[in-house]
């Protein structure tokens, strides 16, 4: 019998927590397959971000850490800059990237560090329980935007085309797992980050326009169609940078 | 033959021998020439030096290297301590060893650029949430500042928790004549078995994680630290005495205004007043028993801590001296400096 | 016998440098020594100090109540600072910025005219070496020749400046030794 599918051995055995229809797992397999591509089987460290994310240190099979809210590109700068010959990743939410944390994703990618970011951005705070992010769409309802998100409530923070506008980073895309096309899309993305750091390239960061179906109160169906038809006209998929 | 240096740069050059090889900081007065000495050192020695965007990321990128196994300082003065608390926070949860160097200046807010001892209660008692502690040191000298940096790091990596050393702004920035300790091979430093370093795959896989969701698992962590820090109390004590054996008043003194008080005790001694100097080198643990049994000396009348501050540490001196005699307590602050004249003045005027 | 001198300017007059000098010279007498500079928003432009502390034993306080020596490179430092020094210490005073006589009889002055002389000696710059000169000539805290090695050690990367520095220390040091 052939094996026609198989689980990423970059990924540890411990099944995922997330909810029905998110597609974090599919991120995960994403990146995982990609480490295992690379060859970087022991020779990688990870980082998870505080969000529905946080658990990523039981998932990935590599060394992790667990950092504080919005701080992964700086652990990770610490990280590399004192193994440089390891792979680096952080994994981060919309949150912890463009709110809290803006500062540090800034300064890292004007580094040019020699890490890969990969980006969930759900426009929604997961693990907390709804509540707005920097990235929630104009009039999105979130629990801390029951009207939905209006006036001085800040716009959406396009965080890919910011990073774009500094001379460090060396790849910047924003992707999507909506259907097989884009996740194929998504893969061939992150792979490219991925490689950018073995070739010493630097900086390379890959948004993923993700589903939360539990916080958008929609069916993963319903979840997967409000990225392609309404998350996209805010967030352009594209490569950003290349060079 | 001695070498002259300024105590920011002493300390600095002594982590360096010391083995550490990472430095990541963030530019604040009185500690600026840490930074910049490591900015010119650390590629001499093939070391890691960042000027990170802020106190915040500088603690983080400390967590980073400290997590992957590195020997990892970082150095700032009042203000930009308080900005490093969460990242402290997280470090004393994830069990890791690093070095902090707090340069203080008067606060709170901005405060000032002079020395003061103000941010005492900030070192010893915690400073960012959750129960932890740090090994803290107040050293007194530029020489004992370079003896106490050269084995921190090991202390740091005995115990896995950030040892921080509480100078001031006269220590950062005094010259003094000082022995500089050999070049540590970093060869000999021992290995993290269990650091990130990217090796771990299945069941080697290291993971460095400070969320306890379980209350068992976070009460286990607490109670594991709580030992570490116990251990700490029984090992790790340092303290001087000056003059103490017939001393009527013992002043109790640390860091900066220590050498100052130790003239003082002089200058009282010359005029048949029998004063002494209690000295603890660690702030944390403090020296406690020890002060106890001074306390319980038919010759100790008096205690008087001597701050920068307005009353920081003469908390614990009352703690330890546990009613037995009275303790009183001088400081000035707003980075003026106590002399060896004003100490003298006040306990005459007291007497 | 602990020795505490007080040199106080102008910033720009070489008050810190000429305090690290002395500092240099114990150590190169086997001395133990601490310099202790005011840092703050003064250093910029302002008054400048430094507190020097040189003993045979590890230093108590680097901060002088009452120095044996001041070397007051201006008026403010003299007013500010003169009410301080010991009875029966050294008060070296910048003729040429300070008009005023010493209004103390209890400690010993000695009038130096930096300025002329520091030109005399080839560079204006070395005005503060001129008060070293002085300063090591009337006290004997160290050797002529120590100082003249401290003064090849630091002016090192710039050695054309050492024969002026080394002119206007010996200028000084006369008139050191001519007022013990």
């Amino acid at each position: 019998m052939s094996v026609v599918y198989k689980k990423s051995k970059m990924l540890t055995n411990v099944p995922l927590n997330y909810c029905p229809g998110c597609t974090h797992g599919i991120v995960h397999k994403l990146v995982a397959e990609t480490l295992e591509e690379i060859n970087a089987e022991g020779n990688v460290i990870g980082i998870a971000p505080v969000g529905c994310a946080v658990f990523a240190y039981d998932f990935f099979n590599c060394d992790m850490q667990q950092v504080a809210h919005g701080r992964a590109p700086a652990c990770a700068t610490g990280i590399k800059r004192c193994n440089p010959d390891k792979i680096v990743f952080a994994y981060q939410g919309d949150g912890d990237i463009a709110s809290i944390g803006t500062a540090e994703i800034v300064h890292a990618a004007a580094r040019g560090e020699n890490f890969t970011v990969v980006f969930i951005n759900n426009a929604i705070y997961g693990m907390t329980g709804g509540q707005m992010a920097p990235t929630t769409l104009v009039g999105q309802k979130t629990t801390t935007s029951p009207f939905g998100r209006g006036k001085m409530q800040g716009n959406p923070i396009k965080l890919t085309e910011m990073l774009a506008t500094l001379d460090g980073p060396s790849y910047l895309a924003r992707v999507s797992v909506s259907d097989p096309a884009n996740v194929r899309k998504a893969k061939k993305a992150i792979k490219k980050a991925f490689e950018n750091q073995v070739n010493g390239k630097g900086f390379s960061m890959v948004e993923v326009l993700s589903t939360c179906p539990t916080n958008w109160h929609m069916t993963p169906v319903q979840a997967l169609d409000f990225v392609k038809n309404e998350m996209t006209k805010v967030f352009p998929l594209g490569v950003y940078k290349d060079c | 033959m001695k070498v002259l240096m300024k105590g920011n740069e002493a300390i600095a050059e002594a982590a360096v021998r010391a083995g550490c090889r990472a430095f990541f900081g963030y530019p604040i007065t009185p500690q600026n020439e840490i930074p910049e000495y490591f900015s010119r050192r650390m590629p001499e020695v093939g070391g890691v030096f960042v000027q990170a965007e802020s106190e915040v990321s500088a603690i983080n990128m400390v967590y980073g290297a400290a997590g992957s196994g590195a020997r990892v300082m970082t150095s700032s003065s009042s203000p930009g301590i308080s900005l490093k608390q969460e990242g402290i926070s997280y470090i004393c949860a994830a069990e890791l060893p690093c070095v902090i160097v707090n340069m203080v200046r008067g606060g709170p807010g901005l405060g000032g650029i002079l020395p003061a001892q103000s941010d005492y209660f900030q070192a010893v008692k915690g400073g960012g949430h959750g129960d932890y502690r740090m090994l803290v040191y107040g050293p007194s000298t530029v020489q004992e500042a370079v003896d106490i940096m050269y084995e921190a790091f090991d202390k740091a990596d005995k115990y896995r928790i950030p040892v921080m050393i509480l100078g001031d702004g006269v220590l950062g920035q005094i010259m003094e004549a000082i022995e500089l300790p050999e070049m540590v091979d970093i060869q000999t430093i021992p290995k993290k078995e269990w650091a990130t370093d990217g090796t771990g795959v299945g069941e080697s896989r290291r993971v460095i994680n400070t969320l306890k969701i379980k209350p068992e698992v976070l009460e286990e962590v607490n109670n594991r630290l709580a030992d570490k820090y116990k251990s700490l109390s029984k090992h790790e004590v340092r303290y001087e005495q000056y003059r103490t054996e017939d001393a009527e008043i013992i002043f109790v003194a640390y860091g900066t205004v220590a050498r100052i008080s130790k003239s003082a005790v002089d200058t009282l001694r010359d005029k048949g007043i029998k004063a002494g100097l209690f000295r603890p080198i660690t702030l944390y643990p403090f020296p406690s028993d020890p002060l106890l049994s001074l306390s319980k000396l038919r010759s100790s009348k008096k205690f008087l801590a001597i701050e920068l501050s307005m009353g920081q540490m003469v908390e614990d001196v009352r703690l330890a001296v546990n009613g037995n005699k009275p303790v009183d307590f001088f400081g000035k602050v707003g980075g003026i400096i106590i002399t060896p004249d004003d100490i003298v003045n006040y306990v005459i005027k007291e007497k | 016998m602990d020795k505490s001198i007080i040199i106080a300017g102008f910033g720009g007059q070489g008050i810190l440098s000429l305090g690290q000098m002395i500092a240099y010279g114990a150590i190169h007498s086997n001395k133990e020594v601490s310099w202790l500079p005011s840092y703050g928003p003064e250093m910029r432009g302002g008054t400048s100090n430094c507190s020097v502390v040189i003993s045979e034993k590890p230093i108590a306080s680097p901060v002088i109540s009452s120095p044996d020596c001041l070397i007051a490179m201006n008026k403010p430092s003299m007013t500010k600072f003169l009410y301080s020094v010991k009875k029966g210490g050294l008060v070296l005073v910048n003729q040429s910025i300070i008009n005023d006589e010493v209004a103390r009889d209890d400690v010993d002055v000695i009038y130096v005219d930096t300025s002329n002389i520091a030109e005399e000696a080839g560079n204006l710059k070395t005005a503060n070496i001129v008060m070293l000169g002085v300063l090591v000539g009337k006290t004997n805290i160290f050797t002529k020749e120590s100082i003249e090695n401290v003064i090849g050690e630091v002016f090192a990367t710039k050695p054309k400046v050492i024969p002026c520095n080394i002119t206007a220390f010996n200028m000084g040091y006369e008139i050191g030794v001519k007022n013990r």
